[in-house]
C-alpha cells in the first residue's frame, strides 16, 4: 500500500498566554487592576484531564463501597468458603497489561507522526489496534473464567464468596468494555486526523486505571476469596 | 491557538432546530432550566404526597376524595391503609430528597450559573451534560412508575433499610416491584449526578477566563464546586449499595439478609448477609448528601444577601473553607444516623464527636452571616427575604442538631419527631428557601423578566410563618415520645398529641396553598412580567454583566478579563457603590490583591 501523508492534526500544543484568553490556573496568576497582563506563563490543563480524574474518582469509590462491602460480608457469618480462582485469570492480567504497554507505544509515536512525516508505518494507529484487541481479549478471558466458574457449580448465588466474584469482575469487565468504546472514539478520531493529545492522554489514564483496578480486584479476591 | 471555552462552543454553535433548542439542547442555561422545571414538577409531587400523609395523620379515617385512584389496594373506599401511609411517606422523601434538593439548588442553578462566574461559553463537555439531565429525567420517571407498578412503590422509607428492603414481596406492598425500581431509580439518578460533576469540576478547575483566580470566584460557585465533589465520592457510593440490593432481589444473593428470618410464619431463604452493611452504605452516602442539599444553598444566599446589603461579607476565605470543612468533615459523622442501630456502642462516641466538630463550621458560616449584616442597610425584597429566612431555618434546625449529636440524648429522640423537625428545618425548608431565594434573584437574568415584588414578599411573610407553624411543634412531638413513621396514634401515650398534628396539618395545608402565589407569579412573570435590564440589582459578579436572558455564548464572543475580586460593593466607582469584576476602572477597592 502506498504510504498516504495525513494532514497536520489539530492537537493543541500548551498554551502561552499571549494568545487570547487562558484559564488562570494557578495561584498568583492575577491580572492586576493596572491591566498590565503577567509575564509568567499561566497555563491551565485541558478539561478532559481533569474530567478523567473526576470520572476515576468515582470509579474508585465504587469499588472501595464494593470493598468494604466484601470485607463486611465476610465477617458477617460463617458461611464464607474459600473459592479458587481460575487459573485463566492470571493470564487476562497479563493480557491486560500488556495492553497498557502497547497503548504506552502509541501514545510515544503520536508526538512522533504528528511532528514529522505523517506515514502510514509510523502511525500510532497499529498500536491502538492492538490495544484495542488484547482489550477484547482479557473481555473474553474473564467470560471464559465465569464458564469455568459455572461448570464447577458455582453461580452468582450459590455462595457469598461467589457472589462477589461474579460482581466485581463483571464490573471491572463492563468499564472495560466502557474503555473499548471510547478506544474506538479515539482511533475514529485519528482516522479523521482530528485527535487531541488531550483526548488521548485521558483515554489513557482511564485504560492504565482498568489495569491498576484489575491487579487491585485480583489480590482483593486472591486474599479474600 | 484557541481555548478550551473557545473548542466548546466550536463544537455546537446557536442551535436552529426546535428540538437541539428546547429538548435535547446542549446549551447549559437550558439544561439548568430543564433541571428547574424537574424540581418544579417533583416538589409538586411531593408536597401533594405530604398533604396526604399530614390528613391520615390528623384524621386517620378520613376519607380523601380521589384516593383509590391513586391505588385501589392502598386506599380502598379512599381511606388510606397504614401500608399505603408508608409507600406514600417513601415517595415523599425519595421525590424531595434527590429530584428536589438535590436537582434545584446544584443542577438547575449550578449549571446555568458555572460557565458565566468562570466566564467560559459553555460546560466543557455539553454532550455528557445534556446526558446528565436525560439521565436524571429518566430516573425520575422510573421512580414515578413504582406508584402505577404491581401493588405500589416501596414502603421502607428513602433509607430503605435492609433487611426489609431486601425480602422481596413478603415483607409487605411494594417491597417487591417497588424496591426493585426505587433502587434502579436511584442508581440511574446516581449516574446523572456524577455526569453533572464531571462538567462542573473542569469547567470551574479549567475553563476560568483571564483574571478568574479562584479566589476570584463568587461564592455559589465555590459552594458548587464543594457540592461537586461531595456528589462525586458520595453517589459513587450509594450505587453500588442499589446494585447489591437489587441482586439480593433479582439474583438470590445474601448481602444484606441474615439467616433464619421468618417473615410472616415463612422461612427465608436468604443466609449470611449483613443488615448493617446497608446502613454503614446508604449512610456514607446519606450524610454527604445532606450537605449536598444544603452548601448550595448557603452559597447562594451568601451571593443575595452580599448583593442587597452592598458590602461583602467579613471573610470570603473563612466562608469558603468552612463550606469545605463541612464536606470533609460530613464523610466522618455518618454513624449518628446509627447510634441505636446495633453496632458498636463505642463507635458511637467516634462519630459522635466530629458530629459536634461539624457544628463549627457550620456556626462560623452563620456567624460571618449574622456578622456581616450587623449594621448593614439591606435592601429588602424577596431574594434578600428568603435569604435572611434561611439563616432563620438553619440556626432553628442546627440546634436540633447539637441535642440530637450526643448518643445519651439520642437514644430517646431517635426516630422521634424531634428527628423529623430537625432535618425538616436544617434540610428541606433551609434548601427550599434557598431555592426561593435564588429564584427571585436570578429570575430576571434567566428569564428575562422582572417578579412581581409585593407577590414575592407576600409569598415569603405567609410562608415563613407557615413552616414554622409546621414544624415547630414537632421538637415537642419528639419529647413528648411521639414515634416518626407510624401512620396512626393508636397507642394511649400518643392520644393527646394528636391535637398537635391536627394544628401541623392544617398549618401544612395553609402553607401549600400559599405557594400558589408563587406558581401564580412565576408563570404570569414569566410572560408577561417587566422586561429584565442587565444589572437589575447592580450586581457585581459576571452574571451582571451580560444581557437578561444571556445570548447563547453567554458572553457575545468577548474574551472576559477579571480585573476584581466577586464582591466589591461599598467602593466609589463610575457605576455607583460597586464595581464589577471584569471592569477595567481604577478604584479604592476594599481588601483586594493587587
Amino acid at each position: 500500500m502506498a504510504t498516504t501523508v495525513h494532514e497536520p492534526p489539530k492537537i493543541e500544543p500548551r498554551r502561552s498566554p499571549q494568545l487570547g484568553h487562558t484559564g488562570n490556573g494557578g495561584f498568583g496568576n492575577l491580572v492586576p487592576n493596572d491591566g498590565k497582563l503577567p509575564a509568567v506563563e499561566d497555563y491551565a490543563p485541558p478539561p478532559s484531564r481533569t474530567g478523567i480524574w473526576v470520572a476515576l474518582a468515582a470509579i474508585t469509590m465504587s469499588f472501595a463501597a464494593f470493598t468494604s462491602a466484601l470485607i463486611v460480608r465476610q465477617g458477617a457469618a460463617p458461611d464464607w468458603h474459600h473459592l479458587t480462582l481460575p487459573n485463566i485469570l492470571f493470564w487476562n492480567t497479563l493480557v491486560l497489561l500488556a495492553s497498557s504497554v502497547t497503548l504506552e507505544f502509541a501514545r510515544r509515536r503520536v508526538a512522533g507522526f504528528m511532528g514529522g512525516p505523517r506515514t502510514e508505518e509510523l502511525s500510532p494507529a497499529r498500536w491502538l489496534h492492538v490495544t484495542a484487541v488484547l482489550g477484547v481479549v482479557f473481555v473474553a478471558g474473564q467470560y471464559i473464567a465465569w464458564l469455568q466458574l459455572r461448570s464447577h457449580g458455582l453461580y452468582l448465588a450459590t455462595n457469598p464468596n461467589s457472589s462477589f466474584f461474579y460482581l466485581l469482575t463483571a464490573l471491572h469487565g463492563l468499564h472495560v468494555l466502557g474503555g473499548l468504546t471510547g478506544l474506538t472514539y479515539v482511533i475514529h478520531k485519528l482516522n479523521r486526523v482530528v485527535l487531541r493529545r488531550s483526548t488521548l492522554d485521558s483515554f489513557s489514564y482511564y485504560w492504565h486505571f482498568m489495569g491498576i483496578l484489575w491487579v487491585y480486584l485480583l489480590l482483593l479476591l486472591w486474599m479474600r476469596l | 491557538m484557541h481555548d478550551m471555552s473557545a473548542h466548546a462552543a466550536a463544537h455546537h454553535g446557536p442551535p436552529t432546530s426546535f428540538i437541539r433548542k428546547n429538548i435535547f439542547s446542549l446549551d447549559h442555561k437550558v439544561i439548568g432550566k430543564q433541571y428547574y422545571g424537574l424540581g418544579l414538577a417533583a416538589v409538586i409531587i411531593g408536597m401533594v404526597l405530604s398533604w396526604i400523609m399530614r390528613i391520615h395523620l390528623g384524621w386517620t379515617n378520613y376519607a380523601i376524595p380521589g384516593l383509590h385512584l391513586l391505588s385501589k389496594t392502598g386506599a380502598p373506599g379512599d381511606v388510606m391503609t397504614p401500608e399505603y401511609y408508608m409507600q406514600v411517606m417513601t415517595m415523599h422523601a425519595t421525590f424531595m430528597v434527590f429530584f428536589v434538593l438535590t436537582v434545584v439548588p446544584f443542577a438547575a442553578f449550578g449549571n446555568f450559573f458555572i460557565p458565566i462566574h468562570t466566564g467560559a461559553e459553555d460546560m466543557p463537555f455539553p454532550h455528557f451534560n445534556m446526558m446528565s439531565f436525560w439521565t436524571t429525567f429518566v430516573a425520575f420517571c422510573v421512580m414515578l412508575l413504582s406508584f402505577f407498578v404491581g401493588d405500589g412503590p416501596t414502603l421502607g422509607g428513602w433509607t430503605q433499610y435492609a433487611p426489609l428492603s431486601a425480602l422481596g414481596p413478603v415483607a409487605g406492598p411494594g417491597e417487591g416491584s417497588g424496591v426493585i425500581i426505587w433502587a434502579t431509580s436511584i442508581a440511574i439518578f446516581c449516574v446523572g449526578q456524577l455526569f453533572g460533576a464531571l462538567n462542573f469540576i473542569p469547567n470551574i478547575l479549567d475553563l476560568r477566563c483571564k483574571g478568574m483566580s479562584m479566589w476570584r470566584l463568587p461564592l455559589p460557585t465555590w459552594a458548587w464546586f464543594i457540592t461537586s465533589c461531595m456528589g462525586l465520592t458520595s453517589f459513587s457510593v450509594l450505587m453500588p449499595a442499589c446494585i447489591l440490593l437489587i441482586l439480593d432481589h433479582v439474583a438470590g444473593t445474601s448481602f444484606f439478609v441474615a439467616s433464619n428470618l421468618v417473615i410472616n410464619d415463612q422461612l427465608q431463604p436468604h443466609s449470611g448477609g449483613s443488615t448493617l452493611l446497608w446502613q454503614h452504605l446508604f449512610w456514607f452516602f446519606g450524610h454527604p448528601e445532606v450537605y449536598i442539599a444544603i452548601v448550595p444553598g448557603m452559597g447562594i444566599v451568601s451571593h443575595v444577601l452580599i448583593t442587597n446589603m452592598r458590602k461583602p461579607m467579613l471573610s470570603h476565605r473563612v466562608m469558603v473553607y468552612s463550606m469545605g470543612a463541612l464536606a470533609v468533615l460530613s464523610y466522618m459523622v455518618y454513624g449518628h444516623h446509627m447510634f441505636v442501630s446495633g453496632m458498636n456502642p463505642f463507635s458511637s462516641l467516634l462519630f459522635s464527636f466530629p458530629t459536634l466538630m461539624i457544628t463549627i463550621p457550620s456556626t462560623v458560616i452563620v456567624l460571618i452571616w449574622i456578622g456581616s449584616l450587623y449594621g448593614a442597610k439591606i435592601r429588602i425584597n424577596p431574594a434578600s427575604l428568603f435569604a435572611l429566612g434561611f439563616i432563620s431555618l438553619f440556626i432553628t434546625g442546627g440546634i436540633s442538631g447539637f441535642f440530637l449529636a450526643q448518643p445519651s440524648i439520642q437514644i430517646l429522640l431517635h426516630a422521634t419527631y424531634f428527628v423529623v423537625a430537625h432535618f425538616h428545618f436544617t434540610m428541606a425548608i433551609a434548601a427550599i428557601f434557598g431555592i426561593f431565594s435564588g429564584t427571585y434573584f436570578w429570575f430576571p437574568k434567566m428569564w428575562g423578566r422582572m417578579m412581581n415584588d409585593t407577590l414575592g414578599k407576600i409569598h415569603f411573610w405567609l410562608t415563613f410563618i407557615g413552616v414554622y407553624a409546621i414544624f415547630m411543634p414537632m421538637h415537642y412531638l419528639g419529647l413528648a415520645g411521639n414515634v416518626r413513621r407510624y401512620q396512626a396514634f393508636v397507642v394511649d401515650y400518643m392520644q393527646p398529641l394528636v391535637g398537635v398534628h391536627q394544628f401541623i396539618t392544617i398549618a401544612a395545608l395553609f402553607t401549600g396553598a400559599v405557594q400558589l402565589i408563587f406558581i401564580y407569579n412565576f408563570i404570569h412573570s414569566r410572560f408577561r412580567g417587566e422586561p429584565a435590564p442587565d444589572n437589575p440589582w447592580q450586581g457585581t459578579s459576571l452574571e451582571w454583566s451580560i444581557p437578561s436572558p444571556p445570548p447563547h455564548d453567554n458572553f457575545g464572543g468577548k474574551h472576559v478579563v477579571v480585573y476584581h475580586d466577586p464582591y466589591q460593593y461599598g467602593v466609589k466607582s463610575s457605576t455607583g457603590d460597586y464595581v464589577m469584576q471584569d471592569s477595567p476602572e481604577q478604584v479604592n477597592t476594599i481588601n483586594e490583591e493587587p
